[in-house]
């Protein structure tokens, strides 16, 4: 351990960044394979975003029943605080995470600790994801208050207790989106309308169902907002109807429509800040760190799960994938043989019909690895296959393929013993089948 | 001459999401078409004669600017939702509250409670 000038060290085996499901759950991981762990956790609760997430259908898989978020979270957090291997730092910001291998030297702010260092063998990220915001798809017009994104608005309702407007508009039909309609609605105001840019609801169907039909709001599909409207507060929206092939408005269909509050669904990315200064090499299509199936990114010792690898859509796999980096961040910090074994890397790499993908490389391609996946466009009758060289590694036959669903593939070592060389991994619609 | 009606649904018991037509008779489910498989028949027929929905809402604590969550313990019929929730936005409670607390018993008489989902120091 080492103390330094700016603040004490209690250095750990393995420090989680984050307590939400992820961070959670790999805490928990690492304490039961006898590391010491602190977890810190930026905002005053632990949870992360299912907090805010008071509608149900969260852990059938992982409970058989169906909690709302923050009952999923306390689950989880109870098990945490209970932990006497576990330390937990509330209202702490990790700011950097410097050194590598096993002697990581992890910076932070916060009000038991100070500004201080610390020391830990291994470091597991689960910041979760981040909003893409107004910035991030252009929309003209002033700059009044009003706009929201559906995530921010989410949280003042939810946890705030602050209803954001009265009359609404929504740009974009992601799953946060339409449950923000819904839970506006219900709490009050009057929601508009969905505007959706492409030709397919971005959300999942159910929620379509359950959160626009059962409230008689409109879904307009292939259309946007293009322009905003008042100057200290938001008067009104201009919409548009948009080619559904170039996604460009088309000129003389704009027409306004009066509303105090525009809420943008636009999508989330992975919350890379901290991690990208580690150098730990970024996919540009899950827009997370590169991992092998341990979760380890190509900073040995540098784990990530949950969102801030891959957005997912279950919070009972954002779990599961926590407690695997979990378990691997301590296997590296308390010395693991098999892990001191020189890597055989096997890259995994995506075919047609794959847009994200992860892991997108294997250390050790006898393990056991869970794949998983978004595809890039909806598919019946699909068929995922595995392929290294011209050997099938495994099919997987689906009923349905959505991108808003992700895949999970599991491969066991017998699946894996006619690996020779790369895999990829594709997803296409059954010959003769529409 | 009896009374024939035809309604739409989207069955929400998987991704698939398949559009259910589903005829009735006087009130009495005859014919589910479009369903990929026999979940969407009796999804469609529990939707058709008796639709219900687990609400969560929000509940205000005395002397904090912070709401608790909650939700009704089991759906209640659809019809009852407008008012289970504006039951449920007139509802004050004293901190502290715990999860699974009982903060609006019977809600509307519909013999379902609504309970805290986070709790309130
Ligand atoms: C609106 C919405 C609805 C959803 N609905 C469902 C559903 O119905 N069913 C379901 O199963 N799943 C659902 N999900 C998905 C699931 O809830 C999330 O994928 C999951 O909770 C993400 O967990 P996480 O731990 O990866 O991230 P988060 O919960 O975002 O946690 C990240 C944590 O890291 C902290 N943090 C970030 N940076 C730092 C730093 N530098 N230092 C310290 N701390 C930091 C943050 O404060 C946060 O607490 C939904 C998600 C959303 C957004
Ligand atoms: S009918 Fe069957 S296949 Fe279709 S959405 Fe419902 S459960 Fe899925």
């Amino acid at each position: 351990m080492r103390t330094t000038p700016c603040g004490h060290d209690d250095g750990s085996d393995v420090i989680v960044v984050g307590g939400g499901a992820a961070g959670l759950a790999a805490a928990s991981a690492a304490a039961s394979d006898g590391a010491t762990v602190t977890l810190v956790e930026r905002e005053g609760h632990l949870g992360g975003i299912l907090q805010q997430c008071i509608h149900n259908g969260f852990g059938l898989h992982r409970f058989g029943e169906e909690l709302t978020g923050p009952e999923y979270a306390a689950r989880d957090a109870r098990m945490v605080e209970a932990d006497p291997s576990i330390r937990v730092l509330m209202d702490t910001s990790v700011l950097a995470v410097d050194g590598d291998d096993d002697a990581f030297d992890v910076t932070l702010v916060g009000p038991e600790v100070g500004m201080a260092h610390m020391s830990a063998r291994s470091v597991v990220f689960a910041c979760g994801s981040r909003e893409r915001g107004r910035g991030a798809i252009g929309i003209a017009g002033s700059r009044p208050a009003g706009v929201y994104t559906a995530g921010s608005a989410q949280r003042l309702c939810n946890c705030d207790g602050a209803l954001v407007g009265r009359r609404v508009v929504v740009l974009g039909s992601g799953d946060i989106g339409l449950i923000m309609a819904r839970r506006m609605t219900w709490q009050g105001a009057h929601v508009l309308m969905v505007c959706e840019l492409a030709s397919e609801p971005g959300g999942l169907r159910r929620n379509i169902a359950q959160c626009l039909d059962d409230n008689s709001i409109p879904l307009h599909l292939s259309t946007t907002v293009t322009r905003v409207f008042g100057h200290d507060r938001l008067e009104a929206v201009e919409i548009a109807d948009v080619d559904p092939r170039t996604l460009v408005p088309v000129p003389g269909t704009e027409r306004r429509v009066e509303c105090d509050t525009l809420l943008l669904s636009v999508g989330l990315i992975p919350e890379n800040a901290v991690i990208t200064a580690t150098g730990a090499e970024i996919d540009q299509t899950t827009g997370g760190p590169a991992v092998d199936e341990s979760l380890e990114t190509s900073v040995p010792g540098v784990f990530v799960a949950g969102n801030e690898l891959h957005v997912h859509d279950l919070v009972d796999f954002v779990s599961e994938e926590g407690g695997a980096a979990g378990h691997a961040a301590a296997a590296h910090a308390l010395g693991d043989a098999d892990r001191d074994a020189a890597p055989t890397w096997v890259r995994v790499t995506k075919g047609e019909g794959v847009g994200s993908l992860t892991p997108q490389r294997l250390r050790d391609p006898a393990d056991e690895v869970t794949l998983r996946l978004r595809v890039r466009s909806r598919m019946t009758d699909a068929v995922i296959s595995i392929m290294s060289g011209d050997a099938v590694v495994k099919r997987v036959r689906k009923r349905v393929v959505v991108p808003s669903e992700m895949q999970t593939v599991r491969l066991t070592p017998a699946d894996l013993a006619p690996v020779t060389g790369d895999l990829v991994v594709s997803c296409s619609e059954r010959e003769g089948v529409e | 001459m009896s009374d024939v009606e035809r309604r739409e649904f989207t069955c929400v018991r998987c991704p698939m999401g398949c559009s259910l037509t589903v005829s009735l008779d006087d009130g009495v489910v005859t014919d589910v078409t479009g369903n990929g498989c026999p979940r969407g028949h009796a999804y469609g027929e529990h939707e058709a004669t008796h639709p219900e929905r687990v609400v969560t809402s929000l509940v205000r604590v005395a002397g904090d600017f912070r709401p608790v969550s909650v939700k009704t313990v089991s759906p209640v019929p659809k019809e009852c939702v407008a008012d289970v929730l504006a039951a449920v936005a007139a509802t004050t409670v004293e901190p502290p509250v715990s999860i699974g607390d009982v903060l609006v018993p019977d809600v509307c008489g519909t013999g379902v409670d609504v309970v805290a989902t986070r709790a309130s120091a």
